[in-house]
């Protein structure tokens, strides 16, 4: 029974509706018909009609009749759109938008206008987009309008800064204002309370509009005035820039971190050079192709979540292969540290083309889950969510690894063997299985690193190849065995190479930074924090 | 006089080396010049080609000996001073283009044309002349490994830090050589190369003779080693590097023994890189990277690190291996080094000259004793 009812009420609140949308439709259609009618005259008040019904269909009808491509077709009076396509038109129906097969000039009447009603035709679309029901169109009407700002819109704006409710909006629309102002021939008093809101806005078309204003100034003291808030603008943008350079810096930071934090382990307590640790790298970013891959095919509803189900797996495959790896080559190697440093270089070049062999060697494909994608604006800096998501993620293993290493007994062990290894050994650690764990730990750690680096560097075979030298350079530039060296290397090296950018370019900067550290290992050999004590010979 | 020195200062494997060397730089140029093509003696030009790169290959691998196998200075950029010699050959041939070039300029090789460039960058000039860039083949390379060898040293950086440090700087210049304003041909190199010395780099006359120079370096390196390590010099130098602390305690240098075999083994693989560049005929900046100085180590490695006969082996038995493999089996070939890498390491730390004393010592208690 009570379904019933809930069916009934349903099905006439769905009746409501649709009529509501063909009175709306209905409505749109008799509008666009009085466009077709009568004089000149006549059509201006139906434009100015159409344009205050809030129509969304209402601009392009607008800028179809402005172009004159707005028709009456003869055979059944319908108005459509007509654009050039070959020697035929390609029709639209006005009301619907939708096609309307194809025809020619002779069958179509166009509907005329003249230079007057094109002038108001274009003010009305200006409007009508600053009006418009969708705050993102009405935001970059605004924008638009700042950045090309046009005396004839003052009015249209002033109706929508009063009718706006959306205090942001509203801001565009007063800074959009200020704009028109400035190149309309305002007073002057005027025109200094413009430069001021332009001057607020304080980015880059801010400073466009604010130059086009100084060389277009008459009095001398609105010329000052615009020199003045120029000025301001650009130390504030040079504030931002400095600002935007630490987040990069930051971001290619904790990049580096992610890379480098196994290493530290494994060269810090092991005192093994894992050649073959960028490989690591590599197979927890190809894990995460996999998992993506299975879930494409299979589970497309769980694809948001196929990081997360990535980061496990790419753990658990880089740890195991790191056990084998220490199991199998490592543990003969002790004590001929430049022999492992060979034989991980070679188990690289049989892990990276076994990968080329099986996966190809072309770039693989990773897509984003939505909370990566996007981006939002923090004053003039713009921040993606990927990136911030990877400097989340970096710091939270970062805190993860510390409290392994100080709070659970296998970080005990670990901390034991690095510092006395015969001693750990005659107090019953088993130092083989601390080894080989240790070993699984950091390469598990990139594999980690892999999944995050999968969301924004190409998923290759040479993926690895790219990180091991700057990883080692953070390693050795933050002290060997020593975690908070490292997140202070990376974020240094980080920050430094982003600086360094701009002014010698990309690469350059990169071969300072590599000077830089080759030099500052001349200074300091153990690093930034050096270890003390009986480890370190 | 001081040949019957240095000759009677070697063994008789050394000896036999040089001869070798020497035998195969003199006959197969021979063969190839003196009959005919339908002979079944006939060295083809290809085959001088090849013989004269894996000569100059094995002139790089001596070069890491000397300072890996007998200072334990493991060195992972070497390839970058090899580059750097070849890079001044490369730039002694673009002058010789002359105006034969693509773009038909008499002073500026093509790609400064291509690129812009109104004048010769200073870098260039001298250039033109053989003897500047043979003194500039041998100078650019020992400059860099003093400049890097003098600040590593003295503050006693050493081990895999010290391999790590070559590694960034080959890596660094690898960057740096990429970039297209370095006025070096950026990452097409140099190439098109025509004469050398009035000759046509094309001919297999040339190729002949440089076949048989690539010979003649090598074994001359061959000597100048054997003197090195034969001497009292030589003798600290192996103390260096099995014991390092122990020599700076009883009064020695340690820096200044380490630095001067580190330069001297810069200006081979300088030397052996400017006779690779005109048999192969292009230079560029690929030739720096790391895993290029990673193979030339493992050619000693392979061969037997801490005797002068084994970088040659390796270098011939390497590069053999990668030329049948890389045009047979394309795909086997990285697997093939890779394991060769670990299986070296693990089970032959003499290389293939230490095999008959593993061997032998398999049945004594006796461990092999490795240099790291």
């Amino acid at each position: 029974m009570f379904f019933l009812r809930l069916l009934a009420g349903v099905s006439s609140a769905l009746a409501a509706v649709v009529i509501a949308a063909t009175a709306c439709a209905a409505d749109l259609s008799t509008l666009v018909a009085n466009l077709t009618t009568g004089g000149f005259g006549d059509r201006e008040t139906a434009i100015g009609a159409l344009a205050a019904s809030g129509e969304a269909r209402a601009a392009p009808i607008l800028e179809a009749l402005g172009a004159g491509q707005l028709y009456l077709r003869k055979a059944d009076n319908v108005v459509v759109i007509g654009k050039p396509d070959g020697n035929q038109l390609a029709l639209t129906e006005a009301v619907s938008g939708k096609p309307a097969g194809t025809g020619s000039e002779a069958e179509l009447d166009r509907v005329r206008v003249n230079n007057r009603l094109r002038g108001v035709i274009e003010a009305a679309v200006g409007s009508l987009t600053l009006m418009s029901t969708d705050p993102r169109v009405r935001r970059e009407a605004a924008d638009s309008l700042f950045k090309r700002p046009d005396p004839a819109a003052l009015a249209a704006l002033d109706a929508a800064i009063a009718a706006e409710k959306d205090a942001r909006i509203k801001v565009a629309f007063q800074e959009a204002r200020a704009a028109v102002v400035l190149v309309s021939d305002a007073p002057k008093q005027q025109k200094l309370e413009a430069l001021e809101v332009v001057r607020d806005r304080g980015n880059r078309d801010a400073l466009s509009v604010l130059q086009a204003a100084i060389n277009s100034a008459a009095d001398p003291e609105v010329k000052a005035a615009a020199n003045a808030a120029a000025a301001s603008v650009r130390q504030s943008l040079a504030g931002w820039e400095a600002a935007q350079n630490v987040w990069y810096g930051i971001s290619l930071g904790s990049v580096l971190l992610l890379a480098a934090i196994g290493l530290a382990i494994t060269f810090g307590t092991m005192g093994v050079i894992n050649m073959a640790h960028g490989e690591m790298v590599m197979l927890g970013a190809y894990t995460t192709f996999v998992v993506q891959d299975i879930i494409r095919t299979s589970f497309p509803h769980l694809f948001d979540a196929s990081l997360l189900i990535a980061l496990p797996l790419a753990f658990v495959v880089a740890g195991l292969v790191g056990i084998a790896i220490e199991r199998g080559i490592i543990r003969f190697l002790y004590g001929r540290p430049l022999d492992t440093l060979l034989a991980t270089w070679g188990l690289s070049l049989v892990l990276q083309q076994a990968v080329r062999s099986i996966f190809g060697p072309s770039n693989r494909e990773v897509g984003a889950p939505s909370f990566m994608s996007g981006a939002f604006q923090v004053g003039q800096i713009t921040v993606t969510y990927g990136r911030l998501w990877i400097v989340v993620f970096s710091l939270l293993v970062f805190v993860t690894l510390i409290l392994v290493l100080r709070k659970t007994p296998l970080g005990l062990y670990m901390r034991a063997v690095t510092q006395n290894r015969p001693m750990a050994s005659a107090m019953g650690i088993r130092t083989p299985r601390v080894d080989a764990l240790t070993f699984g730990l950091g390469s598990g750690i990139a594999g980690l690193a892999g999944v995050a680096l999968s969301q924004i560097d190409n998923v290759s075979p040479n993926l690895g190849q790219g990180y091991i030298i700057d990883s080692f350079m953070v390693v050795v530039f933050g002290g060997v065995g020593n975690l908070f060296g490292t997140l202070v290397g990376a974020t240094a090296l980080g920050i430094v190479n982003k600086f360094l950018e701009p002014y010698a370019g990309a690469v350059l900067g990169k071969i300072l930074v590599l000077v830089f550290i080759i030099l500052f290992i001349q200074r300091r050999p153990r690093g930034l924090f050096a270890l003390k004590g009986r480890s370190v010979e | 006089m001081i040949t019957r020195f240095l000759w009677q200062g070697m063994g008789p494997s050394l000896r036999a080396a040089v001869l070798f060397v020497l035998a195969i730089g003199i006959v197969l140029p021979l063969l190839n010049q003196l009959l005919p093509a339908g002979s079944a003696l006939y060295v083809p030009a290809w085959v001088l080609q090849l013989i004269g790169k894996y000569l100059c290959f094995a002139s790089l691998a001596l070069a890491v000996d000397l300072v890996w196998g007998f200072c334990g200075i493991l060195t992972l950029g070497h390839a970058a001073f090899f580059a750097l010699g070849g890079y001044c050959m490369g730039m002694y041939l673009m002058r010789q283009i002359g105006s034969r070039g693509q773009y038909g300029n008499p002073l500026l090789p093509d790609f400064m044309v291509f690129l812009n460039y109104k004048g010769l960058p200073w870098f260039w000039h001298g250039f033109d002349q053989f003897w500047f860039a043979a003194i500039m083949i041998v100078v650019v390379p020992s400059v860099l490994a003093l400049a890097l060898g003098w600040f590593a040293f003295r503050s006693r950086v050493t081990g895999v830090y010290l391999s790590i440090i070559t590694q960034a700087m080959t890596f660094a210049l690898m960057l740096a050589f990429f970039r297209n304003d370095m006025g070096l041909g950026g990452n097409n190199g140099m190439t098109d190369f025509k004469d050398i010395l009035g000759f046509s780099v094309q001919s297999d006359a040339t190729r002949a003779t440089l076949c048989f120079a690539s010979a003649l370096a090598l074994a001359i390196f061959l000597v100048i080693a054997a003197a090195v390590v034969g001497s009292r010099f030589g003798k600290a130098l192996t103390a260096v590097r099995d014991a390092e602390s122990r020599m700076r305690f009883l009064g020695y240098r340690v820096e200044g023994y380490k630095l001067f075999v580190f330069v001297l083994s810069a200006a081979m693989a300088g030397i052996a890189g400017a006779l690779y560049v005109p048999q192969v005929g292009i230079i560029n900046p690929s030739e720096f990277s790391p895993g290029n100085s990673i193979e030339a180590v493992l050619w000693v490695a392979v061969g037997g690190r801490g005797t002068l006969v084994g970088p040659i082996i390796g270098a011939f038995a390497v590069n053999f291996g990668k030329t049948y493999l890389t045009g047979a089996l394309p795909e086997v070939w990285l697997f093939a080094l890779g394991a060769l890498f670990i299986a070296v390491t693990l089970f032959l730390p003499r290389g293939i000259v230490g095999l008959w004393s593993q061997f032998r010592s398999r049945g004594t208690a006796r461990k092999v004793k490795v240099p790291a």
